[in-house]
């Protein structure tokens, strides 16, 4: 009978009915907390790409920076397409800005932020985080060594928005809209390439005011 | 098989029939996860919890498992359990679970749990088999301990987190020592990893046949 095709369906049915029921379970046991330590993430993220993040800060800490150094605002472009973003400090006279960013690399969306100086040109931090790409190689781009390069770099010529771009290999000296690329990570790269300048083409109206 | 008693088949997997320097298995996450000790430890702790579960759960099921569909419903236990501990690790610890990303989710292709469920879970009961399983857990995290210290001992001059090169000694603070970059990348791994099982091989006078 163990050897009979229809106990072999019912065995393997009923596994995956049973291993399908008992995730699913543990799935909405856990959600709620998975959800508040995303929301922190992305919080932390903002505070560090503003460069405000210090090490081993608490949850507790990092709500209260946040809620009381941040202002979230929404940008309605003619298309009705709501974008936000957030102004750091007081909205009277704004320490600077961060934008989200995100899009697609090689295996997986890349999420982000970009935070600019109040000049609203000059970059300030970004971080790369919640992405799928290959730790070693694309996944680099979470790492400090990477990130530190933005900042001071310009993302305007002569009032032209021509974002950052990620050269392939080393980026020319004293060049100010480059920075050093990864090796092994070039796929990756060029998708925040294209993301990076895509999505603060979308925000050009707050960048220009 | 000869049957050999409990307290032989915990302890074996530990030293003379270590997974990984004597059998050369899980070497992939190995590298990837020992950087620092506390994510070695943490990746020890759910290879342990996987390669015990899998064990018992398989051994359980060993005279109802369709021999035709045993490593399909091998598969199905350890990757059950691969994603409970992967989602326990998301809800209670975040961070640790974003520096391991992939590699927890990986242990479902490590050849130490399929390897231990199919040449040992199968012939045996689930008290030996437990054994088993935290014998050869241990092994590996015993082996991820030894590796990730002396990594992070010579690449970050830390153990566990905690500063043990006196900050004074440091070139930048007047002194002459400096971190080796080698053992943060993965051939520091390669390297240590050699000399342990070098070190191994030289002292149970073990040679290839």
């Amino acid at each position: 009978m163990r050897g009979s095709n229809s106990y072999t369906y019912l065995f393997v049915v009923t596994m995956a009915v049973l291993s399908a029921l008992l995730l699913s379970l543990l799935k909405i046991s856990f959600q709620d907390r998975v959800e508040f330590n995303r929301a922190l993430d992305t919080k932390k993220n903002i505070l560090k790409a503003a460069g405000v993040l210090e090490r081993d800060m608490q949850a507790m800490e990092i709500e209260e920076l946040y809620s009381s150094r941040f202002e979230k605002r929404v940008l309605r472009d003619d298309e009705g397409v709501e974008r936000t973003y957030y102004v750091i400090g007081s909205p009277v006279k704004p320490e600077g800005y961060v934008f989200p960013i995100s899009g697609k690399g090689v295996w997986s969306t890349i999420n982000g932020f970009i935070a600019l100086e109040p000049d609203r040109n000059t970059v300030r931090g970004i971080t790369f985080y919640d992405h799928g790409e290959t730790p070693g190689l694309g996944g680099e781009i979470e790492k400090d060594f990477f990130t530190e390069q933005f900042a001071g770099k310009k993302i305007f010529r002569d009032g032209e928005l021509v974002s950052i771009t990620i050269a392939k290999g080393q980026a020319p000296e004293k060049d100010e809209h480059t920075v050093d690329g990864i090796s092994g990570a070039s796929l990756t790269t060029n998708g925040i390439n294209s993301f990076l300048r895509e999505d603060l083409t979308g925000y050009l109206t707050v960048l220009e005011r | 098989m000869a049957r050999k008693n409990g307290l032989k088949t915990l302890s074996t997997p530990l030293g003379e029939d270590n997974p990984i320097t004597r059998q050369v298995l899980g070497i992939c996450s190995a590298l990837a996860v020992t950087v620092k000790m506390d994510t070695a430890l943490v990746m020890s702790f759910a290879l342990i919890f996987v390669l015990v579960g899998s064990n018992v759960i398989v051994s359980l099921l060993r005279t109802l498992i369709p021999s035709r569909v045993r490593i399909i419903v091998m598969l199905t236990v350890i990757a059950t359990l691969v994603i409970v501990i992967d989602q326990f690790l998301k809800a209670f610890l975040f961070d640790i679970s974003k520096q391991l990303s992939i590699f927890v989710g990986l242990i479902i292709t490590n050849c130490i749990v399929l390897g231990r469920a199919e040449a040992f879970a199968m012939k045996n009961g689930p008290v030996e088999s437990a054994l088993d399983g935290l014998g050869n857990g241990l092994g590996y995290g015993l082996v991820l301990m030894l590796v990730s210290a002396g990594r992070e001992l010579f690449g970050s001059g830390s153990l566990l987190g905690m500063q043990v090169v006196p900050d004074f000694l440091y070139v930048e603070n007047g002194g002459w020592y400096v971190n080796n970059g080698l053992m943060v990348l993965a051939p520091g791994a390669f390297i240590i990893l050699g000399l342990l099982i070098w070190l191994q091989r030289t002292l149970t006078r073990y040679t290839e046949e």
